[in-house]
């Protein structure tokens, strides 16, 4: 981590003169552009440290890989459990993920910086939560048809399978930012990150494995992909405020 | 009208001793409630036509699950209002609730799970009564967790408030996707109770040992409040001279 402290800090600065331009320049939508700025700066960030970024996806394919090993090899039984491996390993991939939403900020002060900024710190959380997703449940969506088609489902079922899982992983970094939140500068805090966060999103998980599962037998996939959808407006509109409540109450 | 009744309430020396004073008008209500409806429910209620003296433990389960979810909503209420309002004791209630919500919920869960082997025959069916009960269970467990995990007792306060306000708005939405899931996943072979028109005989002891349980509540909340005040307050001189009187 402090190998990567410097461009952390370095990016900050940078960021900072750009966005005070960007607010003499035009007093319309600050929050927005300043939300927009921390979107970036946590991608360009991101990008530069790419290990991290794959570890979730190879820990996915590791979790599918278990229940073949675990169960049987047959594809005819795998592809009855598959929705329930695809759901289980994206909920676990997106849990560890979530120990990068906040912590290096956390550690570096930027977190500090964002609620001093007098920008709203909702905003400034949901962008982050924002690029935590574009980063990790936007790459789980691609890679799970990957790991269906090793569990013997058919091709067909593909576009369902990306479509329940971006739509459901919206919701569960949502849901994880406010677990995210109200952990920091706690020690070894994964185990309880995990139990504050698991039973919220169970509601995503029964929706999602529903979805997939219709997606693969062909079913009408509409009506739990509409209620997963229903879960991340849900989340979209009230996560934010309390992650940034949460946060805040950290800095305290 | 005047607030001065609710501003002491703010107070943790006053709240101390209402506690104190408060403590038997809901501890003898309840001891009496519950043996009565114990007595009425194990003795003369006549047994269920098809369940036989099995469905008796719906005297003790049916009041335990109840109070879960109650105690449950108290705990979000207390916390909500410490965190707007930033009182302390509110803060305390909430603290003093989740332990008893927990042991609730898990006496619910037992006493289901009994109830479940001669009248389903297994101890646990994925029911969504008991599978929203068992999810009720891991809400406080990570609430009290993160009580657990943060050491300074204001940041404890105000960060497991927000959890408990999340947890609200979630648990119906966790009990209605969790019974559309059952719905879809099991077909409706269980047996269970249909709802007949409950004889008196039986309903009455119901209703003794939900009220007995409710103030029952109450009465171990206050305890448990007196407790939590002390130790937050250690260091009050207010607590000194308790002790040295």
């Amino acid at each position: 981590m402090s190998a990567y402290g410097s461009p952390a800090t370095g990016v900050a600065v940078q960021a900072a003169p750009v966005a005070r331009q960007a607010w003499a320049g035009s007093r319309q939508a600050p929050m927005l552009e300043a939300a927009g700025l921390a979107l970036a700066r946590d991608l360009q960030l991101a990008f530069r440290k790419r290990g991290q970024l794959v570890q979730p996806l190879a820990f996915f394919a590791m979790v599918t890989m278990l229940f073949p090993l675990a169960i049987s090899p047959e594809l005819a039984r795998l592809r009855e459990i598959a929705p329930g491996v695809l759901w289980a390993g994206a909920l676990l991939a997106s849990l560890l993920a979530l120990e990068f939403l906040f912590r290096d900020d956390a550690y570096d002060g930027t977190l500090e910086q964002y609620a001093l900024s007098g920008q709203s710190l909702t905003w400034l959380i949901f962008a982050k939560t924002a690029a935590h997703w574009l980063l990790t449940g936007l790459p789980l969506a691609l890679m799970a048809p990957l790991a269906a088609l090793s569990l013997g489902v058919s091709a067909a079922a593909v576009p369902g399978i990306v479509a329940s899982v971006a739509v459901g992983s919206v919701a569960l970094s949502l849901i994880g930012s406010i677990g995210a939140a109200l952990t920091l500068g706690i020690k070894r805090s994964g185990a309880l990150l995990s139990l504050l966060t698991l039973p919220l999103s169970l509601p995503v998980l029964i929706f999602g494995a529903r979805a997939t599962q219709l997606a693969i037998t062909g079913g009408p996939l509409l009506a739990p992909l509409e209620l997963l959808a229903a879960l991340a407006v849900l989340g979209v509109t009230l996560a934010p405020l309390a992650a940034a409540a949460a946060v805040r109450i950290s800095l305290e | 009208m005047t607030w001065t009744w609710f501003h002491r309430l703010g107070s943790p020396p006053y709240v101390y001793t209402l506690a104190a004073r408060l403590t038997p008008w809901f501890a003898w209500p309840a001891a009496l409630l519950i043996i009565g409806g114990l007595w009425g429910g194990l003795v003369l209620a006549p047994p269920d036509y098809q369940q036989g003296d099995g469905f008796r433990i719906i005297y003790v389960h049916a009041p335990s699950a109840w109070m879960s979810l109650m105690v449950y909503t108290t705990m979000a209420v207390a916390a909500a209002v410490g965190l707007i309002w930033r009182i302390k004791v509110a803060h305390a209630v909430a603290a003093s609730c989740a332990p008893i919500g927990a042991s609730f919920t898990f006496a619910a869960l037992v006493t289901g799970a009994l109830w479940g082997e001669p009248m389903w025959g297994t101890y646990w069916e994925w029911d969504p009564r008991l599978t929203s009960e068992l999810i009720l269970l891991f809400l406080y467990l990570g609430y009290m967790g993160l009580r657990a995990g943060l050491e300074d007792t204001q940041r404890a306060d105000r960060a497991s408030a927000v959890l408990a306000v999340v947890g609200v708005v979630n648990v119906p939405i966790i009990h209605y996707s969790v019974t559309w899931w059952n719905s879809l996943h099991q077909a409706p072979s269980v047996m269970r109770l249909a709802k007949p028109t409950v004889a008196a005989s039986m309903l009455v002891p119901l209703l003794m040992m939900l009220l007995g349980f409710t103030l029952f509540f109450g009465a171990v909340l206050l305890v448990r409040l007196r407790g939590e005040v002390l130790s937050r307050e250690r260091s009050a001189s207010w607590i000194r001279e308790i002790v040295k009187a």
